[in-house]
């Protein structure tokens, strides 16, 4: 099963490598070549402006593939950081933590993420921050409940009376044992973070034109659908091998972490 | 179903903290927009700073934030939800009169992936590994990463566009709305919805009948020669159902909430495209109820789905 990691590992590489595998600049407008049927030219055609959407796709992976390893990244980072202070903790902390955590995951994110796009006008950094806030709750959960079970284990126990200060439980023995868990719901939060990135761009309040992301090109594609139909189809197309290929890493994580604990 | 009581009370009490920390995040993250919630005057040239002045004060928004807050929730609370700031008609007013568009939306979505889900749930549990099985297991990995708006706009480009057999969007023809009209409407966004919903769904059901097939249980049950039909429907399936229909009843909040992003792309007038609607036109006091409502809605259909589990499965402890 390493195909997964392999599409992914590419479409890394090519977004990496967008200035090199580009024919055109993505925001290069040709008027005389609009509006174009996918050619040897224009891989996938041009759009109204005569931009080239292979072009465009590529530089596009740049800002999706970034917004959804980032966003992940941070989601990550403060999912860890609330669910371990929520497991070592324990009491009110805990109990404190754990109502803000359910409170969050009942706020539906898409909608959330769309009021807040409008209201703060965010540059792509900021995206990737809001994108990745919407996103702690699952890491948070799970890695409170791995942390609770092992808080009053043997180990635990004795690294204390050894006389580790609670910083060194947490990182030398907590969080190795936490981060199978962690790894499979940083990978879904990749995965979702690209959907999301798209679905904002998609209702116009993501990534804003002229700057090329695989969303906003759907978005813009939307009103040609009879006319110009390979705009919707390689953006979209992206998408769905880019989440493919990290939900089925996400799965092989999680039958690994499975096998490895029978 | 002795506890049932206190559980009851307890998750009712977890609810109401829960609901101000939403609307404390959504009353903060609306009065963080640059003008507040007056922004879309801001924009009007035709308005005068005088007159923003005068609306900030009749408004109130020139009180400290927390008065605010407590004024608006305290309204809330009481079934006032303001006014829209797009067409000056009460909020609960433009709210209910997209409910009878969402949920018949949703409920004929829900059944429909239903209907999708037990033969796909279960016929690939028992022939894990053979050509059913990929074939569910490939088409719900599908369903489950594909942006649903490109979904939508998938269907629309080969089912409106190419082959003209169904309108690509609205919910009737205006003029000549019969009834089959209406359901030609009403398939693509079904459909997508659908399809999304039992995705995640037949993933689900499929992982809880493999793990209830491997149990003891079930091989007693064969070993005690029962047909194999009535070992996978009537033992197994009753085991797995438990825990899907948790997460069908959760996923239901949609009913309530509306399908935000199904809605948009096929113009379906429910709440979900009243939400995309409100924020093309920053539409806050909309914009505000309807996320609340989404909120409390998800409170709602987790708890019934706990409940729900928990009458089905006797072993469940209501907690």
């Amino acid at each position: 099963m390493r195909a997964p990691l392999v599409v992914f590992g590419l479409l890394v590489a090519a977004a990496a490598a967008a200035p090199v595998l580009a024919p055109y600049a993505p925001e290069r407008i040709d008027l005389a070549a609009r509006r174009e049927a996918p050619s040897a030219a224009h891989l996938f055609g041009t759009d109204e402006l005569g931009r080239d959407v292979f072009s465009r796709v590529i530089y596009g992976a740049r800002v999706s593939l970034a917004v959804g390893l980032l966003s992940a990244a941070v989601a990550g980072a403060s999912g860890v950081a609330i669910g371990g202070i929520a497991g070592y903790g324990g009491g009110a902390v805990d109990a404190a933590l754990m109502r803000a955590t359910d409170g969050m995951l009942a706020i539906p994110r898409l909608p959330l993420l769309m009021i807040a796009a409008v209201v703060l006008q965010p540059s792509i950094p900021w995206l990737i921050v809001l994108v990745g806030l919407a996103g702690w709750m699952e890491t948070a959960r799970v890695v409170r409940a791995e942390f609770r079970s092992l808080r009053g284990a043997g180990f635990v126990e004795s690294a204390r009376a050894c006389g580790a200060s609670h910083r060194r439980v947490v990182v030398r023995h907590l969080l190795p044992n936490a981060a199978a868990a962690v790894a499979v719901s940083v990978t879904l939060a990749v995965a979702r973070g690209i959907l999301l990135e798209s679905a904002l761009s998609f209702f116009g309040v993501g990534v804003r034109p002229p700057a090329a992301s695989w969303g906003n090109m759907l978005y813009q594609a939307q009103s040609t659908l009879g006319s110009e139909p390979w705009l919707a189809i390689a953006p979209g197309a992206f998408i769905l091998l880019t989440t493919i290929s990290v939900s089925m890493i996400g799965d092989d994580l999680a039958e690994q972490s499975v096998a490895r604990r029978l | 179903m002795t506890p049932l009581p206190r559980f009851l009370v307890r998750r009712f009490v977890h609810a109401v903290p829960l609901l101000l920390l939403v609307s404390v995040l959504v009353f903060l993250l609306i009065h963080a927009a640059p003008g507040g919630p007056l922004a879309i005057y801001l924009a009007n040239p035709n308005v005068r700073p005088a007159d923003i002045e005068r609306l900030r004060r009749a408004l109130g928004l020139d009180r400290p934030l927390w008065q605010q807050y407590w004024t608006w929730l305290w309204a809330f609370v009481q079934g006032d939800w303001g006014y829209s700031f797009s067409d000056g008609r009460p909020v609960a007013a433009r709210i209910v009169e997209r409910m009878p568009a969402t949920f018949e939306l949703v409920a004929v979505s829900l059944a429909g992936a239903l209907v999708l889900t037990m033969p796909a749930g279960v016929g690939a549990a028992v022939a894990r590994g053979r050509w059913i099985d990929r074939v569910v297991t490939t088409a719900s990995m599908i369903g489950v990463a594909i942006p649903a708006f490109w979904f939508g706009l998938l269907l629309q480009m080969i089912f409106a566009v190419s082959l003209g057999w169904l309108p690509s969007s609205g919910r009737a023809t205006p003029g000549g709305a019969d009834a089959i009209d209406h359901l030609q409407h009403l398939v693509l966004p079904a459909a997508v919805l659908a399809i999304v919903l039992a995705s995640g769904w037949s993933r689900f059901l499929r992982g809880s009948m493999i793990q209830t097939l491997a149990h003891p249980f079930i091989v007693a049950t064969r070993a005690r020669g029962l047909p194999p039909p009535r070992v996978v429907l009537r033992h197994a399936l009753r085991n797995a159902l438990g825990p899907l229909i948790a997460l069908v009843t959760v996923d239901a909040a949609l009913l309530v909430s509306g399908a935000v992003v199904t809605e948009s792309v096929f113009a379906w007038p429910g709440l979900g495209s009243l939400f995309t609607e409100a924020l093309a036109r920053r539409d806050y006091t909309v914009l505000m109820a309807l996320l609340m409502l989404s909120a409390a809605a998800v409170v709602v259909f987790n708890f019934l789905g706990d409940l729900a589990h928990a009458v089905i499965d006797p072993r469940v402890p209501a907690a």
